[in-house]
C-alpha cells in the first residue's frame, strides 16, 4: 500500500466514526478498527522489504524552492513506532467499545483518536521536518480533544489546557530547532539532514537547534522539568491515558531524539543534557510513583520515570544504549498500556481508583489481577518478562557510564530509580489484589466482558514471550538500531538474553528487587512522612504562571486596544508615519526621471473645487446632509481626474459608484441623527489635526516622490497591451485584464460583493427580527413630511427614462470589450435606473414590480461567471480562457463575439443583484415604520404636509427630500 | 499636474484621517470613504500620470497609458462601495439597537471578558 494511503487513511477514516455513530456503538467500534486495521496491513505489506534493510519512500514535490516536498520514508524505526502507533490502536479501539458508557459520545472520541493516530503515523513515517513539525502539532491539538473529551470534568478541560500549553510551548520551540537545523543542512529532507552530521556538528547553530529541539521532545516525552502536564492529563478516558501515555505520544518526543540520534548525538552537550534530564526524570518519577494513590497518578508518573529512562539511554550515546532504548520503548509499551487497561477494569469495576479503597481484589477480579500482576512484575524488572531484559540493559550500560564526572553516579542512581521502580509495581499487585478482601468497596468489584479484558491480555502474552525467549524479538530490535544508528556506528555486538552470567547488572537488579519489597512493607510509615514534607506543587507554579502571562499580555492589549476605535487608529497611523518617515530618511532616492505635465487652467480649477471641498467638509462635517453633498461633490471631482488622465473606465466607474454610495448614505441618514455634536476637546482636535496632517503630508511627498520618477524596471503592463487584442480579442485594454488576463481576480471580486450585499441583507434580517423592529415602528418624523411622497414629474421621468437607461447599460455591456465600459459600469448604471424607481414611485410598487429576488441575480452572475470560465475546461484550455471571433450576420455589418462577454455578463448580473441588495435592505428597514402602505405612485396625501406628527412613509429619498422641504 | 495629484491626494487623506479620528460612526464612515478615495487614486497613479492616451487600441495611437492600476483600481472602487455599505449596515444596525452612535467603547463598557478562563 502506498506510504501515503497510511498516513491518509486514518485522517480520511476519522470521518467515519462521526457517520457510524447512529448505526450503533458496535459498527461505529468496528468501522474505527476496520481503518486502523487497513493502514496497519497496509504497513506490514512493507515489512518484508523493510527487514531486509530497504528503506522504501514515496514523493511527491509541492514547493521544492521552499523546501516543502510532501515526502514519507519508512525504514525500520518509522516501521517499529507505526506498528506500535496501529497496533496499540487496534487495542485500544477494542477496548475503548467496551469502555465508553452510553453517555459518551462514541463517534466523536473515535474520530478525534483517528486523527490522532494520522498525526503520529505522519509524525513517524514523514520524511520533511516542516511536515514534520505539523503532524507534531497536530497531535498536541488531537490530544488536547482527546484529554478534555468529558467536557464536563473540570480537571480534564484543566489537563488538556495544560498539556496543550506546554506540548504546544515545545511545539513552537522545536518549529526554531528545525528550521535552524535546517538551514545548516541546506535541505528540510530529513533523509539529506541525516547525512550530514559533521556539517550540523560543527555549525556554531548546532547548540540553538540542539537546545530548542530538546525543548519540544522533552515537553512532549514529559521530561523534567516538564513532566509535571502527564499526570494531570490523567483525567483523559482510560483509552486515551492507555494509547497517548503510554504507548505513543509521549513515545514522540523520544523517537525524534532516536530519529536525529545520528546527526545530534555523540556530543558532550547532547551527553550532558540528554542524559541528566533523564536520569533526573527516571528517579524523580519512581519516588513520586510510590506515593501516589491514585492507581493511575500511579501510573502516570511511573511512565515518567520510564520515559526519562529511555531519554536516558538516548542520551548516553553508545550503540549498546540506543539498543537497549529501542528495546524497551517496546517492552515499556506493551506492559505500560496492559497497566493502563487493568487501571480502568478496576475504575470501571470497583467505581474508584483510590489505592487505600482497594485491596483485596484477587478473588473478586481474577483475570484482572493475572494481566495487572504479569505486567507489574514486568514493570518491576522480575526475570522471564520482558521489562527484566530491557532494565538490565539499562544498568548495564550505566555501570560504564561516568556521568557529571563521578562514575558511581549513574550505577548509584539508576539502582536507585529501579528500586522505586520495582517498589511501586509490587505495590500496585499488593496494595490492589492482595491482602484481605473489604465489604466497603464503592461497587461491587466484577471482572470485565472480554472486550476490555483481551486487548491487555494480548499485551502480556507478548510480556510473557518476548520476556521468556528474547531471541524472537532480536532480529527486529537489531534492525531498528541499526535504523538509529544511522550507519554512524556498528551494531552492537550484544545479544538479547536472559541470563548474561553473574555480571554487576545482575546484582544492580537483584538490589532493586529486594530493596523494592523492602521499600514496599514501608511505604504506608513512608508515605505519612511524605504528605507531611512541603514540596513544590507543579500545577500551583503552573497555573501562577499562566495568570502571570495573562495578566502581562492583557496589560499590553489594553493599552493598544482598549476597545476605543479612534485609539486604534491614531496608533496605526502615527506608527505608519513613524515607519514611512523612517525609510525615507534612512533610504536613498534616485535622480527623477519623469517628465512632469504642464499645469493648465482646467486641472487647477478642478483641483481648488476638491481641496476646498475638502476642507467645507472637514469643517462642517457636524452637519451630516452638507457633508454629504460635499462627498459628492469630492467623487465627482475624482471621476473627473480620472477621465483627464487617460483612465475613461475609471470615471465611469466613479461617476455611478459615487450616485449609488450617496444613496445609500441618504438612506442611513434617514435613521441616523443628523447632527455630530460636539464632543471632542480642543486639545484632542489639535491632536487629531496633527496627526491628520503628518500623515496626509506624508502621503503626499510619497505621491510626489513617485511621480516625478520612472519605473525603475519595466512593468508587465507591456505584455498586457501587446497581447490585449492578439490574446483577448479587444481593445480596451482595462476590460480586457479584468475579464480575461486577471479573470479569476475579478470572479474573486464579484463573489466578494456578493458576499457584502448578503451580509447587508442578513444584518437587516437579524435586526428586523430583534427589539429594533419595536424601535422603528415607533420612530416619529423629525420634520414634516412633503405632501406628495412621490412627485409627478419625478415619477414620469424616471418611468420614461427607464428604457433608456436599460438600453444604454446594455449598449455599454456589449461595447466594454472594445470602449470604455463593460460588466461593473453597466451594472452600476442599470443599478441606478432600478434605484430611481424605487426612489420616485415608492418601494411598494417597485417592490410589487420586480420579479427576480436579488439574491438569484448575485448568484446566477457568479454562476454565469463561473460557467463561462469552466467553458473553457471543454477546449481543453485553463478556467477563464477566453475565445474569440469575428462574425457577420446580415444585414448587420461584422461583429466580435467573445466568451469574455459571458464572463461580463457574469459580472454584470453580480454587481446589479449585489448593489440593489444591499439598497433594498436599507429600505427595508424602514417599513415596519409604515403605518399605510400606499398603492398608487402618485398619490398625495394632503395631511401630510400639516403637521410633523406623520408617521414616515417611506425609507427612499422621497421622504428624504420631504425633510429639506 | 504631479503636484496637483499628490497634494490631492495628501488633502483627501489628511481629511480622511481626521474624520475617522472623530467620536461618532458616521463621520468615521466619510473618513473611510475619503481614504478610500486617496488610496484608489494613489493606486491609479502608480501607473505615472499620462493626459490623453486612453488604453484602448487604435492605429493612430502614438502610445498608451498603463491599464494595470487602472484595472486593478476599477474593481477597488466597487469593492470600496461594498465596504461601505457593510460598515453602514453595521453602523446602523448598532445604533438602531443602543440609540448609540458612538464609535468607542463607553468607560463604564471597559470591562475585561473572563468567561474564557472558566475552571482555571
Amino acid at each position: 500500500m502506498s506510504l501515503f494511503l497510511i498516513v491518509a487513511l486514518p485522517f480520511l477514516g476519522a470521518l467515519l466514526p462521526g457517520l457510524m455513530v447512529q448505526a450503533g456503538r458496535r459498527t461505529c467500534t468496528l468501522m474505527t478498527f476496520l481503518v486502523t486495521a487497513t493502514a496497519l496491513i497496509g504497513l506490514l505489506t512493507h515489512l518484508p522489504a523493510v527487514l531486509q534493510g530497504e528503506v522504501i519512500s514515496a514523493q511527491i514535490s509541492w514547493l521544492p524552492s521552499l523546501g516543502l516536498n510532501v515526502n514519507l520514508f519508512l525504514d525500520g524505526l518509522g516501521m517499529f513506532f507505526a506498528c506500535l502507533i496501529l497496533g496499540i490502536g487496534l487495542l485500544v479501539i477494542v477496548y475503548a467499545g467496551a469502555y465508553l458508557s452510553r453517555d459518551d459520545n462514541m463517534g466523536e472520541f473515535f474520530s478525534y483518536l483517528l486523527l490522532f493516530q494520522g498525526a503520529m503515523v505522519g509524525i513517524v513515517l514523514c520524511d520533511n521536518i516542516l511536515m514534520l513539525l505539523v503532524f507534531w502539532e497536530l497531535t498536541s491539538l488531537s490530544s488536547f480533544l482527546l484529554i478534555g473529551f468529558w467536557k464536563h470534568l473540570p480537571e480534564g478541560r484543566q489537563g488538556a489546557r495544560m498539556a496543550l500549553a506546554v506540548t504546544g510551548m515545545g511545539g513552537l520551540a522545536m518549529i526554531g530547532g528545525m528550521l535552524l537545523l535546517g538551514q545548516i543542512a541546506g535541505s528540510y529532507d530529513l533523509s539529506t539532514i541525516l547525512q550530514n552530521r559533521e556539517l550540523i556538528q560543527a555549525s556554531p547553530l548546532y547548540l540553538p537547534a540542539l537546545l530548542l529541539i530538546l525543548l519540544g521532545c522533552f515537553t512532549k516525552s514529559a521530561q523534567f522539568p516538564f513532566h509535571f502536564w502527564l499526570p494531570h492529563a490523567m483525567a483523559a478516558p482510560t483509552p486515551v491515558s492507555a494509547y497517548l501515555h503510554s504507548a505513543t505520544m509521549v513515545k514522540a518526543g523520544i523517537f525524534l531524539m532516536a530519529r536525529l540520534w545520528p546527526v545530534l548525538s555523540g556530543t558532550p552537550e547532547w551527553f550532558w543534557i540528554v542524559t541528566s534530564a533523564g536520569l533526573i526524570t527516571m528517579v524523580l518519577g519512581a519516588v513520586i510513583a510510590l506515593f501516589k494513590n491514585d492507581l493511575k497518578a500511579l501510573l502516570a508518573f511511573s511512565t515518567v520515570s520510564h520515559l526519562g529512562l529511555i531519554t536516558m539511554l538516548l542520551g548516553i550515546g553508545t550503540p549498546y544504549a540506543a539498543m537497549a532504548a529501542v528495546f524497551h520503548i517496546f517492552n515499556h509499551a506493551t506492559f505500560k498500556a496492559a497497566l493502563f487497561m487493568s487501571a480502568g477494569i478496576i475504575d470501571h469495576g470497583a467505581h474508584t481508583r483510590d489505592i487505600p479503597k482497594l485491596g483485596g481484589l484477587r478473588t473478586l477480579m481474577p483475570v484482572t489481577f493475572v494481566i495487572s500482576a504479569i505486567a507489574s512484575l514486568s514493570m518491576a524488572g522480575i526475570p522471564l518478562f520482558n521489562g527484566f531484559l530491557s532494565k538490565e540493559m539499562m544498568l548495564e550500560q550505566a555501570v560504564h557510564t561516568t556521568l557529571w564526572g563521578n562514575p558511581w553516579v549513574m550505577p548509584v542512581l539508576a539502582t536507585f530509580g529501579a528500586l522505586f521502580s520495582a517498589a511501586y509495581a509490587f505495590r500496585y499487585i499488593s496494595h490492589v489484589f492482595l491482602g484481605p478482601e473489604r465489604h466497603d468497596y464503592p461497587a461491587h468489584p466484577h471482572d470485565p466482558g472480554f472486550g476490555m479484558w483481551g486487548p491487555p491480555a494480548f499485551l502480556t502474552v507478548l510480556v510473557i514471550v518476548v520476556g521468556v525467549a528474547p531471541f524472537l524479538a532480536e532480529p527486529f530490535v537489531r534492525l531498528v538500531t541499526s535504523a538509529v544508528l544511522g550507519g554512524t556506528a556498528p551494531l552492537p555486538d550484544a545479544h538479547l538474553k536472559i541470563w548474561h552470567g553473574l555480571t554487576p547488572a545482575l546484582y544492580m537488579s537483584g538490589i532493586a528487587v529486594v530493596g523494592g519489597l523492602i521499600l514496599l512493607a514501608g511505604q504506608r510509615p513512608l508515605a505519612r512522612v511524605w504528605d507531611a514534607t512541603p514540596r513544590p506543587e507543579a500545577k500551583v507554579i503552573f497555573d501562577g504562571l499562566i495568570a502571570r502571562c495573562v495578566s502581562a499580555a492583557r496589560r499590553l492589549t489594553e493599552t493598544l486596544h482598549d476597545g476605543s476605535l479612534t485609539r486604534y487608529a491614531a496608533i496605526l497611523t502615527v506608527t505608519a508615519v513613524i515607519v514611512g518617515a523612517y525609510a525615507w530618511f534612512s533610504g536613498g532616492t534616485s535622480v527623477p526621471t519623469h517628465e512632469l505635465i504642464p499645469l493648465s487652467p482646467m486641472p487647477v480649477a478642478g483641483w481648488l473645487l476638491l481641496v476646498s471641498a475638502a476642507g467645507f467638509l472637514v469643517y462642517c462635517h457636524r452637519n451630516r446632509l452638507l457633508a454629504l453633498v460635499l462627498m459628492g461633490v469630492i467623487g465627482l471631482v475624482v471621476s473627473i481626474g480620472f477621465n483627464y488622465l487617460s483612465a475613461p473606465d475609471l470615471a465611469l466607474t466613479q461617476l455611478s459608484v459615487e450616485v449609488v454610495t450617496i444613496i445609500l448614505m441618504l438612506l442611513a441618514l434617514n435613521f441616523l441623527p443628523d447632527y455630530t455634536p460636539v464632543e471632542s476637546s480642543w486639545p484632542r482636535r489639535i491632536r487629531d489635526g496633527v496627526i491628520a496632517l503628518a500623515a496626509g503630508i506624508s502621503t503626499s511627498l510619497l505621491v510626489y516622490g513617485m511621480l516625478i520618477r520612472d519605473f525603475p524596471f519595466s512593468s508587465i503592463s507591456e505584455f498586457h497591451l501587446a497581447n490585449s487584442y492578439k490574446g483577448g480579442g479587444g481593445t480596451n485594454v482595462v476590460n480586457v485584464i479584468l475579464v480575461d488576463f486577471r479573470g479569476f481576480d475579478t470572479f474573486g471580486e464579484i463573489i466578494v460583493l456578493g458576499i457584502a450585499a448578503l451580509i447587508i441583507y442578513a444584518i437587516t434580517e437579524a435586526l428586523l427580527n430583534g427589539p429594533v423592529r419595536r424601535t422603528l415602528a415607533k420612530r416619529e418624523a423629525e420634520f414634516p413630511l412633503a405632501g406628495d411622497a412621490h412627485p409627478l414629474l419625478m415619477v414620469v421621468i424616471t418611468r420614461v427614462m427607464l428604457p433608456v437607461v436599460l438600453m444604454v447599460g446594455i449598449y455599454i455591456l456589449l461595447r466594454g470589450h472594445n470602449e470604455p465600459g463593460g460588466g461593473f459600469i453597466a451594472g452600476l448604471i442599470v443599478a441606478i435606473a432600478v434605484v430611481v424607481q424605487y426612489m420616485a414611485s415608492g418601494f411598494a410598487w417597485a417592490d410589487e414590480r420586480q420579479r427576480y429576488p436579488y439574491h438569484t441575480i448575485i448568484g446566477s452572475g457568479v454562476l454565469v461567471a463561473g460557467l463561462t470560465g469552466i467553458g473553457a475546461w471543454f477546449a481543453g484550455q485553463p478556467f477563464l480562457t477566453s475565445a474569440f471571433g469575428y462574425f457577420r450576420i446580415p444585414p448587420m455589418a461584422k461583429f466580435e463575439l467573445a466568451t469574455a462577454m459571458g464572463f461580463d455578463l457574469g459580472v454584470f448580473l453580480a454587481v446589479v443583484g449585489a448593489v440593489m441588495l444591499s439598497l433594498e435592505s436599507f429600505s427595508r428597514l424602514a417599513r415596519p415604520a409604515r403605518a399605510k402602505v400606499s398603492d398608487h405612485a402618485m398619490d398625495i396625501d394632503p395631511s401630510r404636509s400639516e403637521a410633523a406628527t406623520g408617521k414616515i412613509d417611506d425609507p427612499t429619498l422621497g421622504s428624504n427630500g420631504g425633510k429639506e422641504a | 499636474m504631479e503636484f496637483l495629484v499628490a497634494s490631492s491626494i495628501g488633502v483627501l487623506t489628511v481629511a480622511g484621517v481626521y474624520l475617522v479620528l472623530r467620536l461618532r460612526t458616521f463621520p468615521v464612515i466619510l473618513g473611510t470613504s475619503l481614504l478610500s478615495y486617496a488610496v484608489n487614486v494613489f493606486l491609479f497613479a502608480t501607473g505615472r500620470l499620462v493626459v490623453n492616451r486612453p488604453p484602448i487600441l487604435s492605429d493612430d495611437a502614438l502610445s498608451y497609458t498603463d491599464p494595470l492600476p487602472q484595472a486593478l483600481v476599477l474593481t477597488a472602487i466597487v469593492i470600496s462601495f461594498g465596504m461601505t455599505a457593510v460598515v453602514v449596515m453595521i453602523a446602523l444596525g448598532a445604533y438602531l439597537s443602543s440609540n448609540d452612535d458612538h464609535v468607542d467603547d463607553l468607560p463604564e463598557g471597559l470591562t475585561t471578558s473572563d468567561k474564557g478562563e472558566g475552571g482555571a
